[in-house]
């Protein structure tokens, strides 16, 4: 598929449907291809008229007692936090947001959020998006209203569709609901950073700190520098972080600070100028530092301890020749390789292609839900 | 329970099916001798019972791939099998099927403790993925009552959890990739090593799929630094509605307990008079757990007593050692055995908004009175899975029944308040007509509409899940 520069996108219709209805009604009534957004904000919209979700807004149900809350698909992310921090409650995942690299002004949604299983630094610890994800309401590329899971932390009434449509970008259906799980924010939080003579002993010192019993909840190297947090009862953190300072002795020097790197994740405020493209690559963790050494014309910023690299290519780099490079390596090691921003055109697709057998799997599972090939198409192959 | 009569034509074929398979396995893998195929005529689900036509006992990847390519041929339906723990019937074979037991392919592939993971065959069982790696001090997360027995197979399958998933997640949040054979004989991998996957979460739904969608032969797990330490406190109330609150508050205050079990008064009496648990006789009793170091778990502990004082406790019992720690859940763990002891029982599994529980509980004592069979309560209350046990007499005539149709009103009640039909035993034939209740056709359209990509002529375990008739078309098409 051939992405589109944000030049070239003309003006095309939205379509901002404002009931689950509508949306059904609205993707029945379409005969063109709909790019399905919530807010639009992380860079995976496609050609032709859009249909958003951000007219369907508003939480739903919110019980702290049980950790559960059910929004609409459209309600803006600040809006989730915020009315979990009242709470003393969050996201346990740590959704990263894409605007400061796609320049997107709008909010992203809960919606996108989850259609993207957009998680950061704590998944080592407490998971992905995906799995806080309890049920889903999703209108299929026929028009048809679906529901699966539901607002209970354990259930395996049939097939787990939630996990399927978690980071479906869209092409199985729209979401228009969901329900999550959610976890009481840590009383507190440390970040021991770690000073280690190169990349490849920061990976280690990162790995060996989430080998500890100290449930170490974020494991990251930004600029040569590894970090690593825990968050808990301020006795625990405590506790933990001489724990880790004895664990982690010999790879280098050892401070306490650091503790706002977690944030840049957030934000993907990780290079020192915004990326003209950036992949991130899910790798064993082993693999990080010979992967990392091998990427040329970019910059590697590592989270999960190593099994995440996001890499930013240089200005002046061919993306689709990078890319090509980044796939091929990849394959070879067992990680997978997802395109998140491009600038300028590129010749390939966002996802590393499928093994053969797996591919022809997702294109008729596509092709179940989406009889008539109407949303994103070309996103995921 | 209704379950589909078998095909005459898969039946008249059982030489040449019985013949080819001994053609890819060694001889003592296929198992077609009818006093021998007994063995395996049911699950934990042993109300219904019929012996398959032919069992085989495969010992790799290639061999499970060559069974399901000649099945696939021949049109015989197959229904995988771990341990044969399930409490749904998710193993209970048909009289035309073979059944395909993974029991043989529990080798340990790979261990791996700098990418926290470990790959294993999938008939190994839970407790023994655990077993391999706490010398070094590592643990396999999901743990379901029966790891003792149940294979991680059985466990993709269902989707397991277990009592400490409240922290750790059920199977779906520590599986990171399988190998599995769909029902022609092609491997796939789905996900792999690492904590993404690229492209469509398969993986995600075959988890939980009861064996419909490919017979899982290999898993990757990932697996975790065993905590410092872990202890439980027990705390009695003089209320079911006591101890519900109390819950609520104990998460609400930003305590993350590894497991908040709850047991009955009838429960309670029952695991003390079996296991010796050393239980305060009161209406309703949780077992909190928390994990960490001592200094940690004396502070959490110290919190957890603190919120259970405004509910009024009638009894509070911290462990102070490890055998008394042990001792608190030695009732707990013993429970289905200590009510089988005394009764036949169908244990259901229904999850339900924590907030409901008070509800909920004083409802399922009304039905009890009004259906007449006793019923015991004990359940993985910070999550809200239940676990009713229905006591009934597997010798009077009609009792069974009754039976099931009383878990079927306290199922069809959980979904009412918002909850579902299983937090984790699975749907297999036990809650299959009940599909319904929660879910709507086109629901349940969406989720064939998976099977008809995995498995198209519905061969794999096809009379589970969905109700006969929802699925009639379908199986009656490829038959």
């Amino acid at each position: 598929m051939i992405e589109m520069s944000a030049e070239l996108k003309v003006a095309s219709p939205v379509l901002t449907p404002t009931s689950e209805a509508e949306v059904a009604k609205a993707v029945r009534d379409t005969s063109a291809p709909l790019s399905i957004t919530g807010g639009g904000t992380r860079g995976f919209a496609t050609a032709g008229p859009s249909l958003t979700t951000s007219g369907l807004s508003g939480i739903t149900l919110y019980e702290p007692g049980a950790l559960t809350m059910v929004a609409q698909a459209g309600t803006p992310l600040a809006e989730i936090e915020a009315a979990l921090a009242a709470e003393g409650q969050m996201l346990p995942f740590e959704p990263f947001v894409m605007n400061a690299v796609t320049g997107a002004s709008a909010a992203s949604t809960i919606g996108g959020v989850f259609a993207t299983n957009a998680s950061g630094p704590r998944r080592v610890q407490a998971g992905a998006a995906r799995d806080f994800l309890l049920g889903v309401r999703f209108v299929d590329g026929a028009g048809n209203i679906v529901s699966n899971g539901g607002r209970v932390m354990k259930n395996v009434t049939g097939y787990d569709l939630v996990k399927l449509l978690a980071g479906s970008h869209g092409t199985l259906g729209v979401l228009t609901e969901v329900s999550f799980k959610v976890l009481p924010r840590p009383e507190t939080s440390a970040t021991l950073a770690i000073s280690a003579p190169s990349t490849a002993d920061g990976l280690a010192a990162l790995r060996a700190a989430l080998g500890t019993p100290y449930d170490v909840s974020g494991a990251a190297l930004i600029d040569g520098r590894a970090f690593v947090r825990v968050e808990g009862f301020e006795g625990s953190v405590k506790h933990r972080i001489d724990g880790l300072r004895s664990a982690l002795a010999g790879f280098g020097t050892l401070d306490l600070d650091g503790a706002d790197v977690w944030d840049r994740f957030r934000t993907l405020d990780l290079f020192a100028t915004a990326p003209p493209a950036l992949w991130r690559v899910a790798i064993k963790p082993t693999e990080a530092a010979d992967f990392a050494a091998g990427v040329a014309e970019g910059r590697c910023v590592f989270d999960w301890g190593g099994g995440r690299i996001w890499i930013a290519a240089d200005a002046e780099t061919d993306v689709t020749a990078f890319q090509t490079q980044l796939n091929e390596r990849a394959a070879q090691v067992g990680a997978q390789v997802t395109r998140m921003h491009a600038a300028q055109g590129v010749e390939l697709g966002r996802f590393q292609p499928e093994a053969p057998g797996v591919a022809v799997l997702s294109q008729q599972v596509r092709a179940k839900f989406d009889p008539r090939g109407l949303l994103n198409p070309g996103v995921m192959g | 329970m209704e379950m589909p009569q078998p095909n005459p034509e898969v039946l008249a074929r059982k030489a040449r099916v019985v013949s080819r398979l001994q053609g890819v396995l060694p001889a003592d893998a296929v198992i077609h001798e009818v006093a021998e195929t007994r063995a395996y005529e049911c699950d934990a689900l042993t109300a219904y019972r019929c012996p398959p036509m032919v069992a085989v006992l495969p010992s790799s990847t290639e061999e499970v791939a060559q069974v399901l390519r000649i099945c696939h041929e021949e049109g015989v339906p197959v229904v995988p099998r771990g341990s044969g723990t399930s409490l749904a019937g998710g193993a209970l074979p048909t009289a035309d099927c073979v059944i395909l037991g993974v029991a043989r392919m529990n080798a340990v592939l790979e261990t791996d403790y700098e990418n926290r993971l470990i790959r294993v065959q999938s008939g190994r069982t839970n407790l023994s993925v655990t077993g391999a790696v706490e010398d070094d001090g590592f643990f396999y997360a999901p743990d379901p009552s029966s790891q003792l027995a149940c294979a991680i197979a059985g466990n993709v399958g269902m989707n397991s959890g277990g009592a400490h998933c409240l922290k750790y997640g059920v199977t779906t949040n520590n599986l990171l990739g399988v190998t599995m054979v769909l029902m022609d004989g092609t491997v796939v991998q789905l996900g792999g090593a690492t904590l993404e996957a690229g492209g469509l979460d398969l993986l995600g739904v075959v988890c939980g799929s009861e064996g419909q969608l490919g017979v899982v032969t290999e898993a990757t797990l990932r697996i975790l630094p065993k905590p410092e330490g872990a202890r439980p406190v027990l705390m009695g109330f003089d209320s079911a509605e006591a101890a519900g609150a109390c819950v609520a508050a104990i998460i609400k205050a930003g305590v993350l307990p590894v497991a908040i079990e709850f047991m009955d008064k009838m429960l309670i009496e029952v695991c003390e008079d079996f296991a010796g648990a050393g239980y305060p006789m009161c209406d309703a009793l949780l077992i909190v757990e928390v994990e960490g170091a001592d200094a940690e778990i004396d502070h959490q502990l110290g919190l957890i007593k603190e919120i259970a004082q405004a509910h009024n406790p009638v009894a509070v019992q911290e462990a102070t050692d490890p055998e008394q720690a042990a001792k608190i859940w030695a009732g707990r763990k013993a429970a289905f055995s200590a009510i089988g002891r005394i009764s036949d029982y169908m244990c259901l599994d229904g999850t339900i908004p924590v907030s409901e529980l008070p509800y909920v509980l004083r409802r399922i004592g009304e039905m009890s009175e009004e259906y007449g069979l006793p019923v015991g309560n004990v359940f993985h209350a910070g999550d809200g899975n239940m676990h009713p046990l229905i006591c009934y007499d597997a010798n009077k005539p009609g009792d069974l029944e009754i039976c099931e149709e009383f878990g079927a009103e306290v199922l069809k009640l959980c979904v009412e308040v918002g909850g579902c039909l299983t937090g984790e035993h699975g749907v297999g034939i036990e809650k299959r007509d009940l599909m319904t209740h929660q879910y709507a056709p086109q629901d349940l359209e969406a989720q064939m509409a998976i099977k008809d990509v995995f498995d198209p002529n519905w061969l794999l375990n096809p009379a589970k899940v969905f109700p006969l008739a929802t699925s009639s078309d379908r199986r009656m098409a490829a038959a």
